[in-house]
């Protein structure tokens, strides 16, 4: 069921008044309900790993859970008997042993993925070596990928790792953490969710506030504005830019780096909003999972600020316990001896980069676009980094000029076209062409084309540009003025203009809205992934 | 201390770690200064940071990055 289907929207809701007038001691489990119902229209034979996940993390964690707390009572009943070196030694011990359970969570859960995601990449890269040998190749089973599981895997494995960490704690009940897992706004395409921030608000009993929901369901408005108008339009013109890359190369590379640019970002934070809006319509809150990525002034930066939940999952689950291993640190120690203090400093934190980074694009699909595109991206974090004396060195010769508006200006705009580039990856999904295609910009001169009339026969004309110019400026107005405070609140109060524009914003949608005859509302970017 | 100070302005001359305490609320210490600082200091004090230490209350400020160096070592 999309977002933008006319069953979600009944579906919602219904969900919405039902909500309100449930007993508030069992809201939580009319969202389960719901959250499985939806599920359920995405196939019900998805529900096998949606219920695999959950049974396999709740037993997990609470084995986990158990283990501490049996822990912590032979402590504090043998706190007299036992002496620090002896209680560390048992401490040790028993972290240990709950490390070696935690495994087994994480091997079940990521190996289900592993299974359904890349058992096709992996065979295809198997035949294609195969066939260097004139061996036959392998036959390639057509596996089913369920709604969402990158996001739902991922956030219970967080969860797991949490409770193993202490920052969280075990459900008791595996019916509360079914609906953590399968929590449907956030279903098909994220946030990715930590229990302790999620968990606050997602069991309560919530009251009927007007407030919540007129500013979850503004918040809903927006992102069906993003999605409906800027870029289900743009992906007409992208996707016919992708069929017919012998025509549209050169110049049209520019031009898709840039719609695809606008298209992903409405897309995607289209979504995100729809999501945290009807969460925040029910009272409850769902982390942002962005902060105004494009004005980002470096790639370090834009990784801070775009999919932010998913870069701090890596961060945090992948990126730190990596670097701080024992082999790291040896490896660290080793390379100071002999390669000098200068790599051996450098060589932990850029191998554990790169294998971040590999596993990030993997994360996005099962094939050499992502990983390149990971690759790429961690390329230019380390040349940033390399560079980074450099810049210190031009920021205190120019302080004044490096202080400007129009100076970070420029690093955003750099920043943004950097991004755009790499990300173009994702639109022609194949590395070779792809790296023509970016040659292409500086070889073919078909700039006059382009501009002569055949931009228009993209599938979108004169008044779809029109349309996208003035829907990107207000995205952009309104994303400017939100960077000093939330909108909603400034209008709260003004009832007449708050009304106004929520009127405005619903007539732009129906009536620009990429939907009805000659369109079909895609599905959002991300729910693939 | 000084050690630890030392360390921190190697990675950010610029900055004043002695009375800085939001590095990380600050955007000021990212996650590659981080690892890098987490390694110099298994360099230097022989102390493994664990990751589930690594939170911004460890690392916003030299003093309490020393205080949890000073923990994991007496552990």
């Amino acid at each position: 069921m999309l977002f933008t289907s006319y069953g979600f929207i009944l579906f919602a809701a219904v969900l919405l008044a039902v909500y309100y007038v449930f007993p508030k001691k069992y809201q939580w489990t009319l969202l389960l309900a719901a959250s499985y119902l939806f599920y359920a229209f995405s196939g019900l034979e998805n529900f096998a790993f949606i219920i695999f996940t959950t049974v396999s993390c709740f037993i997990t964690a609470r084995i986990m859970e158990k283990r501490k707390q049996n822990e912590d009572v032979y402590v504090e009943k043998n706190k007299e008997t036992l002496d620090k070196e002896h209680r560390k030694q048992y401490r040790a011990k028993e972290k240990k042993k709950r490390f070696y359970i935690l495994l087994v969570g994480l091997f079940l859960n990521f190996g289900v993925l592993a299974v359904i995601k890349y058992t096709a990449f992996a065979l295809r890269n198997l035949n294609s070596i195969l066939k260097l040998f004139s061996v036959p190749s392998v036959d390639i089973p057509d596996l089913l990928l369920p709604l969402g599981i990158s996001f739902f895997v991922f956030q219970s494995t967080g969860y797991l790792i949490d409770v193993y960490r202490g920052k969280t704690y075990a459900e008791k009940n595996p019916a509360k953490l079914a609906l953590f897992v399968s929590f449907f706004p956030q279903l098909a395409q994220g946030p990715i969710s930590r229990h302790a921030d999620l968990s606050g608000t997602l069991y309560e009993p919530h009251s009927f506030d007007a407030k919540n929901l007129k500013f979850g369901l503004q918040r809903v408005l927006w992102g069906y504005f993003k999605k409906l108008v800027i870029a289900d339009r743009i992906l007409i013109a992208v996707k016919a830019m992708i069929a017919d890359t012998a025509t549209y190369n050169g110049i049209y590379v520019v031009l898709l780096i840039l719609l695809y640019s606008a298209q992903i970002y409405a897309d995607f934070t289209g979504g995100i909003d729809i999501t945290i809006g009807l969460a925040e319509a029910m009272g409850i809150r769902v982390k942002e999972n962005f902060n105004h990525p494009f004005s980002s002034r470096s790639t370090k930066e834009y990784w801070n600020r775009w999919h932010i939940t998913m870069g701090s999952w890596f961060t945090d689950y992948v990126f730190y316990p990596m670097s701080v291993t024992k082999p790291m640190m040896k490896l660290s120690k080793w390379s100071r001896a002999h390669l000098g203090n200068a790599i051996g400093k450098r060589l932990p934190v850029y191998l554990a980069t790169a294998v971040t980074w590999f596993l990030t694009g993997l994360w996005h699909g099962a094939a050499w676009n992502f990983i390149v595109w990971g690759m790429l991206n961690c390329l230019v974090i380390l040349v940033s980094q390399e560079l980074e004396p450099i810049y210190r060195r031009f920021r205190e010769r120019f302080p004044k000029l490096t202080a400007s508006y129009g100076y970070h200006c420029f690093e955003a705009t750099r920043t943004f076209l950097l991004m755009g580039l790499i990300r173009s990856l994702d639109c022609y999904g194949n590395v070779g062409l792809t790296f023509k295609l970016w040659g292409s910009i500086f070889t073919k001169m078909n700039f006059s084309k382009c501009f002569s009339g055949q931009i228009f026969e993209l599938g979108l004309d004169i008044k779809d540009y029109v349309i996208l110019a003035v829907a990107i400026v207000i995205v952009a107005v309104v994303a400017k003025l939100s960077q000093t405070g939330d909108l909603r609140e400034w209008l709260y109060g003004k009832t007449v203009l708050s009304w106004a524009l929520s009127s405005v914003l619903l007539v732009l949608i129906l009536l620009f809205g990429a939907y009805g005859i000659g369109y079909d509302a895609s599905q959002f970017i991300y729910t693939i992934y | 201390m000084e050690k630890l100070i030392a360390i921190l302005t190697s990675l950010h001359p610029d900055v004043d770690f002695e009375n800085n305490d939001s590095l990380i609320d600050d955007g000021i210490l990212d996650s590659l200064d981080i690892v890098s600082l987490v390694t110099e200091i298994n360099a230097e004090f022989d102390v493994t940071i664990p990751a589930e230490e690594i939170v911004p209350e460890n690392f916003n400020s030299a003093a309490a990055l020393m205080e949890l160096i000073t923990k994991l070592d007496e552990e």
